[in-house]
């Protein structure tokens, strides 16, 4: 053995599902979330190019309990990962200075969660016009 | 210098994260709750007639596109670097299992709106 061996610290198992790395793993379990739904959306969109048949399928799918069920976590999921998008957005963020003074964090998470709140309504009203 | 690539993935990660954060609350309420129960919205809302011309348009797919890449990717992002602080493999290997498979999903996307057509 050659060279300095740091100590390194053993990391308890499961580390990740205890806190304070709880609140962590959950934030970014919201990307399962939203990378589930658009799998959804996927299957949908590869049984549309195979025709009405295989589309039906899918459209029953979305019908079952199981994919309400579904569908109501991922909604969980999303509402958490808008919540926690926002919090980070200031800390990933250069400094906004606006009138020579900087924006405080907070003011910035209200700002972008106020943006989704109108994106929300905007989209559920456009789906309300698209209606057939 | 060895330029990283970690920049792309973090672009692709941020544009799909605010994607998310601006329409995705919406349209899990829209595509997975309203239409299927048909509360608050038509039964009707995603016939095959009405989804298939949806993403015969243009713009259409433009939309279903970006949702579904940004989605995963933005996903991929997040389950890959939570694998990795889990030590849940090796770091090539882990960036391979969640690049290449959101990767291949945007491939597989792209082809699906291209057997649609227009």
């Amino acid at each position: 053995m050659s060279g300095p061996r740091p100590y390194l610290r053993p990391a308890e198992t499961l580390w990740w599902a205890r806190r304070p790395y709880l609140a962590y793993t959950l934030r970014e379990a919201t990307g399962i979330a939203v990378a589930g739904y658009a799998l959804v959306l996927l299957v949908g969109l590869i049984s549309l190019a195979s025709g009405e048949g295989a589309y039906d399928v899918w459209l029953n799918f979305l019908k079952s309990p199981w994919s309400l069920a579904l569908h109501l976590l991922f909604l969980i999921g999303m509402i958490a990962h808008v919540w926690t998008w926002f919090r980070i957005m200031p800390k990933t963020m250069p400094r906004l200075v606006i009138g020579g003074r900087i924006v405080p964090q907070n003011r910035i998470t209200a700002a972008g969660l106020a943006v989704a709140v109108a994106a929300f309504i905007v989209i559920l009203l456009v789906a309300e016009w698209m209606q057939p | 210098m060895k330029r990283s690539v970690a920049p792309v993935f973090w672009l692709l990660f941020g544009a799909g994260g605010m994607l998310a954060a601006l329409t995705g609350p919406a349209l899990v309420l829209i595509t997975g709750l309203a239409a299927p129960t048909g509360i608050g919205l038509s039964p009707n809302f995603m016939s095959f007639a009405r989804v298939a011309s949806f993403a015969q348009n243009p713009f259409g797919k433009l939309i279903l596109f970006g949702i579904i890449a940004l989605f995963i990717w933005h996903g991929a992002e997040r389950i890959y670097l939570t694998l990795r602080d889990m030590h849940a493999g090796g770091r090539l290997a882990l960036m391979w299992i969640c690049y290449g498979t959101a990767g291949a999903l945007t491939v597989v996307t792209f082809a699906a709106l291209t057997i649609i057509g227009v």
